[in-house]
C-alpha cells in the first residue's frame, strides 16, 4: 500500500459515477451499529418531512425521508436497519445488504453512504467501516457522539483517520446539532457529483473474520490517534442505584405502576374528552342535515369510526412519551435487565415486559411498543401473546355480565366478594393463555435457533424534547394512516350489516338487518356454547371494538346499552342461561374480538399472515374454552 | 492475577468470574453464527471481560468488554471460556 497517491486521480478520473442522473432524485443511506445515534441523526437532517413503511416483505421498518438542500434537489434518505456486519444473518442484515447492491425492490441503489459510529467506542464501531468502504461508495464516516467523547477525555485525529479511511471523516453529536452542518456539506458535494474517491491508505481486510477486522480497526484506531474516553462515571453511578440488588427492583416496579397508571387512568379523561367531542359534532352534523340514510351513514358510520380510531390517540402517545423517556434515557435497557429472568420462565425476554403490561391497558399502544425488542421471534411472540391481557375495553362486557349473574357473595370479608373473585380470575385466566401461548410458541413455530439473550446496555443521557415530540408524531402518524384506514373501513362494514337492507325507506329493526342474519346463520356454530342470536349478533358488532357489544345488545333488547344498567342485566338473566353467561366471559377474555389490534398486528408484522393466525388460534381457544365453561356450568359441578 | 484459583482440567468460564474479577476470553464454545454474533459485540478471544453488576437475583449479569456493557445470561456466559492464567 505504497502507492496510493499515484492511483489517487486515475480513482476519480475513473469514477464519474453515475451520479448525474437528473432522472430520479439523489439517494443517500444512512448505515451503522445499533446505539450509534443513526436515527438521532436521521431525524435531524429530515425533521418531519419522513416517512416510514416496511421493507416489502419483511418485518424491517423502512424509514425515508428528505433532506433540503441549499444549492440542489433534495436529498432522499434511507435509514438502514442498525447492523454490526453485513453477514447476512438475520433479516436486518440481509435488508441492509440488498438495499446497498440494489437488489431491493422499490428502493433504488444509493449514491452516497453515511456510516456512523460511536466514537466513544471506535474500536468496536470501526469494524464496519471494512466492509461498507469496501463498496467503493462515496461514504462519510461520521464519528457522533463527539460531546461524550470530549468532556470524558477521549480524542481523535479526524483528518488522519480521513486519510487512512480514503474518505472524508466528520466528529458530530447528532442530538445536540453540532456538526452536522458537515454532513449536509458532503451530500452537496456528492449531488452535485464533486467528490472525489480516494482508496483507503489502510488495507480492507477480508469480511468474514471478526478478529482480524477488529484488529484492523484497532490499528486504524491507533493510526488516528484514537485515545478510548474513561469510563462513563454517571452511567457508573446512577446504575449502582438502578441495579441496586434492592432499591433497583423497588424503582422498577414504581416505573411500571407509573407506566400502568399513566395509561389506564391517565389517558381516561384524554379518551372521553376525545369521545365526547366527536359525539358532540357528531350530533351537530345530525342537526344541520336533512334526516335520511346517508345522515346516518355519515354520522353513525363513519364519524363513529373516525372516532373510534382517535381515541386510541391519548393512549398512544401517553405511551410512546413514556417509552421514549425510558429508552433515551437508556433506563429501557436496565429495566429489560431486571425483568429479563421472570421473563425467560415464559420463553420471552425482558424487553416483553412493558409492551405486556401496556397490554392491560390496550393492546394497539402495546404491540406498537414491541418495537424495542430487537430480536424478531421475541418481538413476534409478545405482539402474539399481547391481546391475551385483560385490556380495559373487556371491562365493560366482564362488568355487565358479573354484575347480572354472579351473585356478589362474601368471600374475603366485605372487601373481596364473589363478583371480584371472578373479575380477579378472568386476568388470571388472560394471563394464564397468555403464558401458555408463549410457550407453545416458543417451542414450535417461533422456536429460536438458540439466539442469545444478548443486551447491550447504553450510557444514560438525558432525553431531548427534539427527539420525543418526533417519536410522538411519527408513532400517530403511522397508527392513523396504517391501522385507522383499516378500522374506519371495518366500522363502516359494520354500519351496512347493521341498517341495510333498507325497509319501507327505513332502516330495519336489527334483527332483520344483514347483522342479523349473520346473528342467526352463526346461531348454530354458537348454540354449544350457550348463545343464542342475539348474542351472536353482538359478537359480529364487537368486531369493531369488544365493548360494542354493550350498547348492542342494549338496541336489541331495547333498554339502556350500558355496563351498568338494570334492564339489560334483566333482560340478558332471563335470557341467557348461566352457562352461557359464563362462556360469554370466557369468550372474551380470549377471542381477538379486536379489528384495531388486528389492523396494528397487520401493520407492525408486515401481512395478513401473522394476524390471521392469531385471530384464527385466539378465535379457536375461545370457542373451545368457552364451550368446555358453558359444559361445566350446565352438569352443575359448581351448584 | 490474585486469587484466581484454577481447577486443573475444567476451564473456567466467564459465567464463573466475581463481579469485578477480569479475565481474559480464550474461545467462545458455541455454534458459529452465534458465536460470531458476540464477537461483534466485543467477546473476542484474547479480550479482557470484567463482570460488572447484575440483575437480582444473579441473572442476567453486565459485562464489561471492549470499551462497553453488555448483559448476558448465564447460560451464554458459561460457554465463553477463559483463558488459563499463567502461574
Amino acid at each position: 500500500m505504497s502507492d496510493c497517491h499515484s492511483c489517487a486521480g486515475c480513482a476519480v478520473a475513473e469514477a464519474p459515477p453515475a451520479l448525474h442522473k437528473n432522472a430520479r432524485s439523489h439517494v443517500v443511506a444512512i448505515i451503522g451499529p445499533p446505539n450509534s445515534g443513526k436515527s438521532t441523526l436521521f431525524n435531524r437532517l429530515t425533521g418531519l418531512r419522513q416517512k416510514v413503511a416496511n421493507f416489502p416483505g419483511v418485518t424491517v421498518e423502512q424509514r425515508v425521508g428528505k433532506a433540503r438542500m441549499q444549492q440542489h434537489h433534495d436529498v432522499v434518505l434511507v435509514d438502514l436497519p442498525g447492523v454490526y456486519s453485513l453477514n447476512p444473518r438475520s433479516e436486518d442484515e440481509q435488508v441492509t445488504r440488498d438495499v446497498l447492491a440494489g437488489t431491493m425492490p422499490g428502493v433504488p441503489k444509493p449514491d452516497a453512504l453515511l456510516l456512523i459510529l460511536d466514537c466513544t467506542n471506535l474500536g468496536r464501531h470501526l469494524v464496519l467501516a471494512a466492509p461498507i468502504l469496501s463498496l467503493k461508495l462515496p461514504t462519510l464516516v461520521i464519528l457522533n457522539m463527539a460531546d461524550d467523547l470530549k468532556s470524558r477525555g477521549g480524542h481523535v485525529d479526524t483528518a488522519e483517520l480521513a486519510s487512512e479511511l480514503g474518505s472524508p471523516v466528520a466528529l458530530i453529536s447528532a442530538s445536540k446539532g453540532q456538526g452536522v452542518e458537515k454532513v449536509f456539506q458532503f451530500m452537496e458535494g456528492t449531488s452535485a457529483g464533486t467528490s472525489s474517491l480516494a482508496p483507503p491508505r489502510v488495507e480492507l481486510p477480508i469480511l468474514q473474520d471478526i478478529p482480524r477486522c477488529r484488529q484492523w480497526a484497532n490499528d486504524v484506531g491507533t493510526g488516528a490517534a484514537y485515545r478510548a474516553p474513561a469510563p462513563p462515571i454517571w452511567t457508573r453511578r446512577l446504575d449502582s442505584v438502578f441495579l441496586h440488588p434492592i432499591i433497583g427492583p423497588l424503582i422498577f416496579l414504581l416505573v411500571v405502576a407509573g407506566v400502568f397508571q399513566t395509561i389506564f387512568k391517565g389517558a381516561k379523561p384524554l379518551m372521553d374528552g376525545l369521545q365526547s367531542l366527536i359525539q358532540t359534532s357528531g350530533q351537530w352534523i345530525e342537526h344541520v342535515l336533512p334526516a335520511s340514510i346517508f345522515r346516518s351513514l355519515l354520522v353513525d358510520g363513519v364519524w363513529s369510526g373516525v372516532g373510534a380510531v382517535i381515541v386510541f390517540l391519548p393512549q398512544i402517545l401517553l405511551l410512546f412519551l413514556f417509552i421514549g423517556i425510558l429508552e433515551d434515557s437508556g433506563y429501557l435497557a436496565r429495566a429489560a435487565l431486571i425483568a429479563d429472568r421472570t421473563m425467560a420462565k415464559f420463553g420471552l425476554q425482558g424487553k416483553s415486559f412493558i409492551p405486556l403490561i401496556s397490554a392491560y391497558a390496550c393492546a394497539v399502544p402495546a404491540i406498537m411498543a414491541t418495537r424495542t425488542i430487537e430480536n424478531k421471534r421475541d418481538r413476534l411472540a409478545t405482539i402474539l401473546i399481547a391481546p391475551f391481557m385483560t385490556c380495559s375495553a373487556r371491562l365493560p362486557v366482564y362488568t355487565l355480565i358479573i354484575a347480572a349473574f354472579i351473585a356478589d357473595r362474601p368471600i374475603l370479608g366485605h372487601f373481596f366478594g364473589a363478583q371480584a373473585a371472578a373479575l380477579l380470575g378472568l386476568y388470571v385466566l388472560g394471563f394464564v393463555a397468555a403464558v401458555m401461548t408463549a410457550k407453545l410458541l416458543k417451542s414450535s413455530i417461533l422456536k429460536s435457533e438458540r439466539v442469545p439473550f444478548v443486551l447491550e446496555m447504553p450510557p444514560y443521557r438525558w432525553p431531548t424534547l427534539r427527539s420525543l415530540s418526533l417519536r410522538l408524531i411519527d408513532r400517530s402518524k403511522v397508527f392513523l394512516r396504517r391501522a385507522g384506514t383499516v378500522i374506519l373501513l371495518v366500522i363502516v362494514v359494520l354500519w351496512v350489516l347493521e341498517n341495510l337492507p333498507v325497509k319501507n325507506g327505513r332502516p330495519p329493526e336489527i334483527a332483520d338487518s344483514f347483522a342479523g342474519m349473520i346473528g342467526h346463520a352463526v346461531e348454530p356454530v354458537i348454540k354449544p356454547l350457550g348463545f343464542n342470536w342475539k348474542i351472536g349478533i353482538g359478537l359480529v358488532s364487537s368486531i369493531a371494538a369488544r365493548e360494542v357489544i354493550v350498547g348492542t345488545l342494549g338496541t336489541i333488547y331495547g333498554k339502556e346499552g350500558t355496563s351498568e344498567s338494570v334492564g339489560l342485566r334483566r333482560a340478558l338473566q332471563s335470557d341467557l342461561t348461566p352457562g352461557g353467561a359464563v362462556a360469554l366471559l370466557v369468550f372474551f377474555a380470549f377471542a381477538m374480538q379486536c379489528m384495531s389490534t388486528i389492523a396494528v398486528v397487520r401493520r407492525e408484522t408486515g401481512g395478513w399472515r401473522w394476524p390471521a393466525l392469531q385471530f384464527s388460534y385466539m378465535t379457536f381457544l375461545a370457542y373451545l374454552c368457552a364451550l368446555i365453561a358453558n359444559e361445566v356450568v350446565r352438569s352443575g359441578v359448581f351448584t | 492475577m490474585l486469587q484466581t484459583s484454577v481447577n486443573s482440567g475444567t476451564d473456567r468460564t466467564l459465567a464463573q468470574l466475581h463481579e469485578g474479577e477480569a479475565g481474559v476470553l480464550d474461545r467462545l464454545d458455541l455454534p458459529d453464527d452465534i458465536a460470531r454474533r458476540l464477537m461483534e459485540l466485543g467477546f473476542l478471544p484474547g479480550h479482557i471481560i470484567v463482570p460488572a453488576r447484575s440483575a437480582p437475583g444473579g441473572e442476567p449479569r453486565v459485562y464489561r468488554v471492549d470499551g462497553s456493557e453488555v448483559a448476558l445470561r448465564r447460560e451464554t456466559a458459561s460457554h465463553l471460556i477463559l483463558r488459563a492464567p499463567k502461574t
